[in-house]
């Protein structure tokens, strides 16, 4: 099983959250990850941000004339397929 | 769109709907997907009104195309696509095309903060310790807000294809799978943008609360 330092666990946060990792590799990480607490808190605020990411508000919505355009040519497309 | 997708039909029962003139279904795909889709397309024009007309556009381009889908991917997948065609095009006519060729493969991430991780030493900075514990959580309601905001200035502040690759992935909760056949782009490349987008946004919250200190 790979030994990690702390500077490879840090670029592998993602491929590990990822899952694609090799099974020594993952072994590898989890190990560091059990004794190393920074590297551990490193990996949950990497999860923090993606969660508050995954939580952010949209900050704008489809204008209602533009629906309502797609709506109406949705409508006309069946008309004439029809 | 993850989230407001799983509460569509399955694909075919959508497809069938949508070709069979159904109006109400129509409708309920824009509603689940339009917003996560002007959030892509802004990535790629410059104002928020050219973000309305490239969704319009693809919606229209949906529309008429909707016979000749084969399900060779999902129907999330292909309208994205569309999507993302859609908004190059116009991208282009506003000169801000975003090349996805391997030259981001050289490209650095962004210049500050995130270097501090791969240090020759391997040793994480001190304060990341110490505030951790503010970090975000669904519980703690008002510095989730604030956070919020300052990771959508974080946000805006990447290249451009890290934020397209980390809106997909992290904002919008599309897989890897599906950010690689929309994009057109390696699983490879794929994690390369992820992590120096999900690294930068990491760093700028670190910035932010170096610069408020700890709220009361």
């Amino acid at each position: 099983m790979k030994r990690f330092r702390c500077a490879e666990v840090v670029e592998l946060v993602t491929v590990y959250l990822e899952d694609a990792l090799d099974e020594p590799a993952r072994l590898g990480m989890e190990q560091h990850l059990a004794c190393c607490g920074e590297c551990g808190h490193r990996l949950d605020q990497f999860r923090a941000v993606i969660g508050v990411l995954g939580a952010l508000p949209s900050e704008e919505d489809l204008r209602g004339d533009v629906r309502d355009r797609l709506l109406s040519a949705f409508r006309d497309r069946h008309r004439r397929g029809a | 769109m993850a989230l407001a997708g799983g509460t569509l039909p399955p694909d075919d029962v959508v497809v069938a709907a949508l070709r069979t003139g159904d109006e109400a279904a129509f409708a309920a795909l824009l509603d689940a997907w339009s917003r996560g889709m002007l959030r892509l397309a802004r990535a790629y024009v410059s104002t928020d009104d050219s973000a309305q007309e490239v969704v319009q556009d693809a919606w229209l381009a949906v529309v008429e195309g909707i016979d000749g889908f084969e399900g060779r991917s999902s129907l999330k997948t292909w309208v994205h696509r569309i999507l993302v065609n859609t908004a190059k095009k116009r991208g282009v006519r506003e000169n801000r095309a975003i090349p996805w060729s391997s030259a981001f493969e050289r490209q650095g991430g962004p210049s500050d903060g995130s270097s501090r991780f791969s240090g020759e030493d391997g040793v994480p900075p001190g304060p990341w310790k110490d505030f951790s514990v503010l970090w975000p959580t669904p519980e703690d309601e008002a510095l989730a807000s604030e956070v919020r905001g300052q990771i959508a200035a974080a946000l805006a502040g990447l290249p451009d294809r890290q934020r397209i690759v980390i809106t997909l992935r992290d904002v919008e909760g599309c897989t890897s799978e599906e950010v690689c056949e929309i994009l057109d782009i390696s699983a490879a490349n794929q994690r390369v943008l992820l992590h120096r987008a999900r690294t930068w946004v990491r760093a700028r919250i670190e910035a932010y609360f170096e610069t408020v200190g700890r709220p009361a």
